[in-house]
């Protein structure tokens, strides 16, 4: 009430201009954040598009641009610029191949917009990127199948069966979640040895098909469904497993969703595990081939950004099409690495 | 009502059926994550050599691990990397979420855009952050030596940023041990942060939007101010969902990885070994060529109780000051 009354005519066009101010001030902000998050992506594209020489050009170049010399009537060709003479007026410049070296009046170099497509199939020619990819898609594939069939199928035992110890084993499993991963991938790694599975597709699959937080959350959805839903379908000769699949889970779809999202992002994302379990190039994923390709390659960054480019691509591109569930997937998952 | 005797059968069998039930998911539970965790401390008194093992140990295998220098400095390196991490991305989260909660328009567009580190996955952003940070031809020097900073070498400078604070006031007098943590270090953390605050800003919104509305206009009308609001009703009500971005964050942060490995190893593990932390040092000393896993097994557990312990302090410190 006393705001109110000390409104007057100079307070109240104040007042305003400071609100119009916050306002820009929070777009202002907001964009900068925007920049900051898009510009890494930017700048990993536009490397994986340019040249060698021109990665190594300073100053560096925002939009991959290549140097092209006209060849009496002839067609344009690229060239590289070995060193320039301003007061000459000429330059001396070399095919891309780096033959053919010649001196040519500045005033005839023009420079182009070039997109360096070549660099993505170098790079994938150089490594066994497709089998690379490969073998994520099929352990992802795997793995999500196992995941839902196991989790739902546990969930729904611990949901709406009675059996003694049924929450004792629930926390039981639950706690499992808090272990971090290091402390059981060193004896992971030992039993599979003893299961003589390292170095194979079932090391990076069967550990993986059980996922007891999706078990935690289709158990919570479960629960939900009303008893009265199930009385019924049992006088109309409905089985357990019927119920289950024909009824429970068409009504979970959301949860389900989520469940194979975060799956798929965490299968396709992960790093250590599959390191530790595989070696040769046959069984390794997209994530391990990519780091051990920037490894091998050290220098030619052009070649390093474009695989990069080519391996995030999927996701980014689901991404897009997919927002909302796969945030709202993610950040129900707390999955953070 | 023969359906009524079904339904009694069936209840009947209840433990058998959930039995069958579970047990597909509940064989690989059991075989990978309770045998391992449970036999990891029992791991971790052996000496195991490419999974076979080859000699008992016992607590001394403890003993020369709470001897080893690099042990100490990776578990430093670490906090200083918590340190680093936990506060930068939890004010920053806060603050993007309390603007992006203030009714403007083209929220999705901004939440998108914060999320979209977040599923790119760690390899291919610690590719390209390495690149940005190249000492000559990376973007980030190119722009600061453009406004008129120097080039530094970020992720291949050892030395610790106090250190080269006072270096560049030239004291000569700034002790050792207080040289801070490396360059290469805060390089390192500024990637963590841009990866992570997406997902933090998504957390902190939907605790921001959980707020009844009611408070807020009951505020207006008491003529509060901006800061009085924010400190006398969203900080107190978002106070479960700090709570929980502080401990999530912790918990994770204490076991990176990934992006050690790609920006700054191997084979040191950073400038003069200035970015190793523990989990790295875990791989190396168990997963690398001659690497004893019961030595890993035991730095495991020995990370695991620092965790549990941050986790139980963090618990009782902070908790309490969470208005449920």
């Amino acid at each position: 009430m006393s705001a109110e009354a000390t409104w007057g005519q100079g307070s109240e066009s104040s007042y305003r201009a400071k609100r119009f101010a916050g306002r820009v001030g929070i777009y202002a902000a907001l964009w900068l954040g925007v920049v900051l998050m898009i510009v890494p992506f930017l700048w990993m594209i536009s490397t994986s598009l340019k040249s060698p020489i021109e990665i190594l050009s300073f100053p560096p170049t925002w939009v991959p641009t290549g140097h092209f010399v006209r060849s009496a009537d002839g067609p344009w060709e690229e060239v590289y610029v070995v060193s320039e003479d301003e007061e000459a007026g000429t330059a001396v410049v070399t095919a891309v191949d780096g033959t053919a070296e010649r001196t040519v009046g500045l005033e005839r170099i023009v420079d182009r917009v070039r997109f360096r497509l070549g660099n993505y199939a170098e790079a994938w020619r150089q490594a066994p990127f497709a089998r690379y990819y490969w073998n994520t898609i099929f352990v992802t594939l795997f793995v999500v199948a196992g995941v839902l069939v196991t989790s739902s199928l546990a969930a729904y035992a611990f949901a709406r069966m009675r059996f003694w110890g049924r929450e004792g084993i629930f926390v039981l499993f639950l706690s499992m979640m808090m272990v971090p991963q290091p402390v059981y991938i060193v004896p992971s790694y030992i039993i599979l040895v003893k299961l003589g599975m390292v170095d194979t597709y079932q090391a990076l699959i069967i550990p993986w098909i059980a996922h007891i937080f999706s078990i935690f959350l289709l158990r919570q959805h479960f629960r939900t469904i009303p008893n009265d839903l199930y009385d019924a379908a049992i006088i109309d000769g409905c089985s357990r497993l019927g119920f289950l699949w024909r009824i429970v889970l068409p009504l979970s779809k959301a949860v389900l969703v989520a469940v194979v999202i975060f799956t798929i992002v965490g299968t396709w994302n992960s790093f250590l595990w599959p390191l530790v379990m595989t070696n040769s190039p046959e069984v390794r994923p997209l994530q391990v081939g990519l780091a051990r390709f920037s490894q091998e390659q050290g220098t030619n960054h052009e070649l390093m950004m474009a695989a990069a480019t080519f391996s995030v691509a999927p996701l980014i591109i689901a991404y897009f099409f997919a927002q909302k569930q796969i945030i709202q997937s993610l950040a129900t998952s707390g999955l953070k690495s | 009502m023969a359906w009524l005797d079904t339904a009694k059968r069936r209840k009947a069998m209840d433990p058998i059926t959930a039995m069958l039930y579970i047990v597909p998911a509940g064989v690989i539970i059991v075989v990978f994550r309770m045998v391992p965790i449970a036999s990891a401390f029992l791991l971790s008194f052996f000496d195991v050599k490419m999974g076979r093992i080859r000699g008992f140990v016992g607590l001394a295998q403890y003993a020369r691990l709470f001897q080893d220098p690099t042990f100490w400095s990776s578990l430093g390196t670490t906090g200083y990397y918590v340190l680093g991490v936990v506060p930068i991305s939890l004010f920053l989260s806060l603050f993007a979420a309390v603007l992006l909660n203030k009714k403007i328009r083209a929220l999705g567009f901004y939440r998108t855009v914060y999320f979209l580190p977040v599923v790119t996955s760690l390899v291919a952003v610690s590719m390209v952050w390495k690149w940005i940070f190249h000492p000559r031809l990376g973007l980030l020097n190119y722009v600061i030596s453009s406004l008129g900073g120097s080039a530094l070498l970020w992720l291949e400078e050892p030395r610790g940023v106090f250190q080269m604070l006072a270096d560049s006031a030239e004291w000569g007098w700034w002790p050792g041990w207080l040289s801070g943590p490396s360059l290469a270090l805060i390089a390192v953390i500024v990637v963590a942060v841009w990866r992570g605050i997406g997902y933090n800003i998504v957390i902190f919104l939907a605790g921001l939007q959980n707020i009844p509305d009611q408070y807020y206009e009951a505020a207006r009308i008491d003529g509060a101010n901006g800061r009085q609001v924010f400190w006398g009703i969203t900080w107190p009500l978002l106070s479960p969902t700090t709570f929980y971005v502080l401990l999530s964050t912790t918990i994770v942060s204490f076991q990176v990885f990934t992006q050690i490995y790609l920006m700054t190893g191997p084979p040191v593990g950073g400038p003069m070994g200035t970015t190793k932390v523990i989990v790295y040092y875990l791989f190396e000393k168990g997963f690398d060529a001659g690497g004893n896993m019961g030595y890993a097994s035991a730095v495991a557990l020995v990370l695991f109780g620092i965790i549990l312990t941050l986790t139980l302090i963090q618990r009782r410190v902070v908790e309490r000051r969470v208005y449920y």
